[in-house]
């Protein structure tokens, strides 16, 4: 499935563009609308559906139940924080769901690495990731699988 | 140069005849460009396939009444005011470049047809108008062009970069500048000298590039755009709403603190 731009709906204001991770949305160059330039390479992330101001962006089915009805849209409300999809079936069944896009203040919480303090050699070079196990809220070591706990019989 | 009359000046030398036959043309060719269009990228008949669509899955049916309210207030609230271009300087380039360039028309056709001739006296309401017109659409049309343009704003491309698509905000700004170019030097009185002629070559030049050369017509995106907005309000109200989900039932929650950054992370 890839994204496609109903142009009616667009107006070309580059959400799209600037949110897709693959960069394959763009505009075009004779009618300066955003179209996916590259449909294979969509991995449909929703990210420009989600973010088009317009609802200009769907998803497009594959071609052996596309032409059968089914739809899946969504609806973004940045100003109560909510996600809304509605899933049609190919049957005609409705289902509508609404989830929170975050339940935190959008741009508070969020870690101010550079103030940070610069990793060593040793911690730089160790298999750990960068704060843990604190950055986890683990106290103490990571969890970790034995190894003589490990099913008999199999080699690793 | 605000109360100059550039065309009753023009008149002098040119019959009113050939400039009004020069509107006209124009118009012409915005009419031809637009079914063209409409027949070759067949946008009519998506849209009425696409309202016979919606129709089907809606879950109230629309009066008269119902139906004019929500038509009235989308010519209102969302067409006069391009309200889907959200609160913003696009919006704001968008308005000045449409209110400009509905000024300066409108002026360009009364001071043809109505003020050319010999013995009329064009009321400076009028000169004004067309002045102030092609001077609002120079500044919607250059702050869209040089700094808000997607392209430009969320591709990263150079402002000097032009593609097909610019063509007729090109053309529109042209036909402003040489306009207000050859208004000027018109009123300077410079004694039959050049400069005049040469901007106002330049400002026919632009006429034709804009009424006829425009690759994708605007003028066709100037009915169905409004159509496009009107079709999604009665979609919202009768319920079908383009299978989108339903306004979500939750309060404002964030308010503005979840706040939509402009599209330029490249």
């Amino acid at each position: 499935m890839s994204t496609f731009v109903y142009m009616t709906r667009c107006d070309g204001c580059g959400h799209c563009v600037d949110i897709c991770p693959s960069d394959i949305m763009h505009i075009d160059e004779n009618i300066r609308r955003a179209v996916n330039i590259e449909p294979n390479f969509c991995w449909e992330c929703y990210s420009c559906v989600k973010a088009c101001p317009n609802h200009a962006i769907d998803v497009r089915g594959y071609a052996d139940f596309a032409p059968m009805g089914h739809s899946v849209r969504v609806r973004r409300e940045e100003e109560k924080g909510t996600i809304s999809w509605k899933i049609k079936f190919r049957n005609g069944t409705e289902k509508d769901f609404v989830s929170p896009i975050t339940t935190k203040p959008w741009g508070k919480f969020i870690p101010k690495l550079a103030e940070g303090e610069k990793p060593n050699d040793g911690e730089i070079n160790s298999q750990r990731l960068y704060t843990e196990p604190q950055g986890l809220n683990i106290d103490g070591e990571l969890p970790s699988v034995p190894k003589d706990s490990f099913k008999k019989g199999v080699y690793y | 140069m605000m109360t100059n009359n550039p065309f009753s000046v023009l008149a002098e030398t040119i019959p009113s005849v050939l400039l009004q036959g020069f509107v006209i043309t124009m118009l012409a060719l915005i009419v031809i460009g637009t079914v063209i269009q409409m027949i070759h990228h067949k946008n009519i008949t998506y849209f009425f396939n696409n309202a016979k669509k919606a129709k089907l899955s809606a879950t109230k049916d629309l009066g008269v009444g119902e139906t004019t309210a929500v038509v009235l207030k989308t010519i209102v609230h969302d067409i006069a005011t391009t309200s889907e271009l959200g609160a913003g300087k696009r919006r704001v380039a968008h308005v000045l470049g449409m209110y400009g360039t509905i000024l300066f028309w409108m002026a360009t056709v009364v001071l043809i047809f109505f003020y050319t001739s010999s013995e009329s006296i064009t009321p400076n309401l009028w000169s004004m108008m067309w002045h102030v017109g092609a001077i609002m659409t120079c500044v919607g049309g250059y702050w869209f062009w040089l700094f808000l343009r997607v392209d430009v704003l969320s591709e990263a491309h150079p402002w000097y970069r032009i593609i097909k698509a610019d063509l007729f905000v090109l053309a529109l700004l042209a036909c402003a500048t040489f306009g207000l170019a050859w208004s000027y030097t018109q009123s300077l009185n410079l004694e039959n000298r050049w400069d005049d002629k040469v901007f106002l070559t330049l400002y026919i030049l632009s006429n034709i590039a804009l009424f006829g050369g425009v690759y994708w017509s605007k003028f066709a995106h100037m009915i169905y755009k409004p159509g496009a907005a009107i079709q999604k309000n009665l979609a919202e109200a009768d319920g079908s709403r383009d299978n989108l989900p339903p306004l979500a039932d939750a309060p404002k929650q964030f308010g503005l603190g979840i706040k939509r950054e402009q599209p330029k992370h490249y």
